[in-house]
């Protein structure tokens, strides 16, 4: 379809990180990521299990930000805990930065002890990276946000998990990194970033020269799988007809 | 005569007047909801300081490390949802007026929380490892399986409190307390990590009323964990109380403008909002919302 969007292509990338896992409770954090579960669970993946964001899972998979109509579990924060050490869970998380092995960091920019910019703190993240498969959602690829080493470390990267034993490394599963400009995973020698594909329209070169580290790149780069007109639909008429997903990014970048 | 179980009510100012300087403090609810706000305004007005604050933070932590009174906080984030990052927070720790941090996972504070609930010194699990939570917290250590597998995992150390401050929306004067919102939260375990617990409702009602239109499962909290229970409608304001009332984002974001602007505007809004008591916050809170409407 030629007036297919990036927006739509990064929705389809996102549902494809969750159509293999099966009958897992999908946690996406942010506005793209519920956009690609909610497409995964209406074509690829219809067993995931989605919740409100809130405290209830929903039988249904409402647009974004409407009420769900029919209800099918309950799960408060303290059942979303037990759900992470459970395993079944696969959280797609934001990243203020992503660093070369993978590591994410949502806590603060510059020295720990008094850091330049305060963010959120590390939230859930390095519990979910050692415990279930995560994911992460970039909307704005650039330098800034992939370092060479992340200032400070809240999800765990395959290299610190092995290093830090077993009991880090049994579970974590790092799966992909999707940005507005491709989709990446971890499985880069040593255990680094690696490009999986570039989105139309976007060239290998401009991914390099967006990233602060040494890509990992094997071979010829495939393109991002365009959306099905099928999910095109799903998405403009069902999940998002308000066009709420060019808010993240922009329609035309 | 029938004996009954004592009556806890209390004020707000009598339940600060218990508390002490260099106290541990858990503060209940999460981020931006159902905060017992109404207690922690009583702080603020209050001349307690170095506190030890331990909170899933929200307005709370931006309130109290605004105004200086808290030596350490332990906490795992500090939010306000819809305004992602809590100004005031951002503004301490940036100027390093904190003396004190530990940031947590998330799960690792209702472990520790559990932990101090159980009388436990620790509990494991794997959330931390390979993370700089235990880079920035080296005391913080790690347990080995006594078990074939041999693992190390995290001990997650009590979080014992001093005090738990909690808001519910009904309880019954002995302290028997329901949440009729969508989420606990983790007030029962705040409560039952402290050696004393306070908490604060919409309303008091008969104990018969706790259940007469309510399930069972959501009396979250036996009197047995609890010392004091104190009635302040909109007590949580601005987070919020479901079903009783929502955030109020109208407030919220005159109070986040008010945190990241210049000091007079902190100062302006202290002065009319947080100069006065309860009533005179609540009185202030129905001004701005006339206000707002016009």
């Amino acid at each position: 379809m030629s007036d297919m969007t990036r927006a739509d292509v990064c929705a389809a990338a996102i549902a494809d990180a969750f159509k293999d896992d099966g009958e897992i409770f999908a946690s996406p954090m942010g506005l793209l990521p519920m956009l690609g579960v909610r497409l995964a669970r209406l074509t690829s993946n219809p067993d995931l299990v989605i919740s409100d964001g809130e405290s209830l899972f929903l039988a249904g998979t409402p647009p974004l930000f409407a009420k769900g109509d029919v209800v099918e579990g309950w799960i408060p924060f303290r059942k979303v805990f037990d759900v992470v050490a459970y395993g079944k869970r696969h959280v797609m998380m934001g990243a203020t930065q992503v660093d070369k092995h993978g590591n994410q960091n949502i806590s603060a920019i510059g020295d720990f002890a008094r850091p330049k910019r305060q963010l959120l703190g590390s939230r859930g993240a390095p519990g979910n990276t050692v415990n279930n498969r995560t994911s992460y959602w970039v909307p704005k690829h650039s330098p800034r946000v992939f370092v060479e080493a992340v200032d400070i470390v809240s999800g765990v990267g395959p290299a610190r998990a092995k290093a830090a034993g077993a009991g880090a490394a049994r579970y974590n599963d790092i799966h992909r990194i999707v940005s507005n400009l491709g989709v990446f995973d971890v499985k880069g020698p040593d255990d680094t970033v690696r490009l999986l594909s570039v989105h139309p329209g976007v060239t290998v070169d401009e991914v390099r020269g967006n990233t602060g580290f040494d890509l990992a790149v094997d071979g010829d780069v495939p393109t991002t799988r365009e959306p099905s007109m099928e999910e095109l639909i799903v998405i403009r008429e069902v999940l998002d007809p308000k066009g709420l997903r060019f808010k993240e990014v922009p329609d035309g970048a | 005569m029938t004996r009954k179980p004592r009556d806890k009510r209390m004020t707000i100012d009598e339940v600060v007047a218990e508390l002490e300087s260099g106290m541990t403090i858990g503060i209940g609810g999460w981020g931006p909801r159902r905060k017992p706000m109404a207690l922690v305004r009583a702080i603020l007005r209050s001349d307690l300081e170095d506190l030890t604050l331990v909170s899933w933070g929200g307005a709370d932590v931006g309130l109290l490390t605004r105004a200086g009174k808290v030596r350490k906080l332990v906490y795992a984030f500090v939010s306000l949802d819809s305004i992602p990052l809590e100004p005031n927070f951002q503004r301490a720790r940036q100027a390093g007026t904190i003396p004190e941090v530990v940031e947590l996972d998330e799960g690792m504070f209702q472990t520790g929380l559990r932990a101090a609930a159980q009388r436990l010194p620790f509990l494991p699990m794997r959330a931390g490892l390979g993370s700089d939570v235990l880079v920035n917290n080296p005391w913080i250590r790690t347990v080995t399986s006594p078990y074939d597998d041999a693992e190390e995992l995290v001990a997650v150390p009590a979080l014992k409190l001093d005090v738990a401050l909690v808001h519910l929306n009904r309880a019954d004067m002995h302290g028997n307390a329901t949440y009729l919102g969508p989420d606990p939260y983790f007030d029962d375990l705040f409560c039952m990590a402290a050696d004393r617990a306070y908490v604060s409702v919409e309303q008091v009602v008969d104990t018969a009323g706790l259940t007469v239109d309510t399930p069972v499962q959501r009396l979250l909290l036996s009197r047995m964990m609890v010392t004091g229970v104190v009635e302040t409608p909109r007590g949580a304001h601005f987070t919020t109380c479901t079903p009783d009332y929502e955030r109020d984002e109208r407030f919220q974001k005159a109070y986040a403008a008010a945190a990241s602007g210049s000091d007079e505007d902190w100062t302006a809004f202290e002065e009319r909002f947080l100069s006065g008591d309860e009533a005179a916050y609540q009185a202030a809170v129905d001004a701005f919302a006339e206000e707002a409407a016009q």
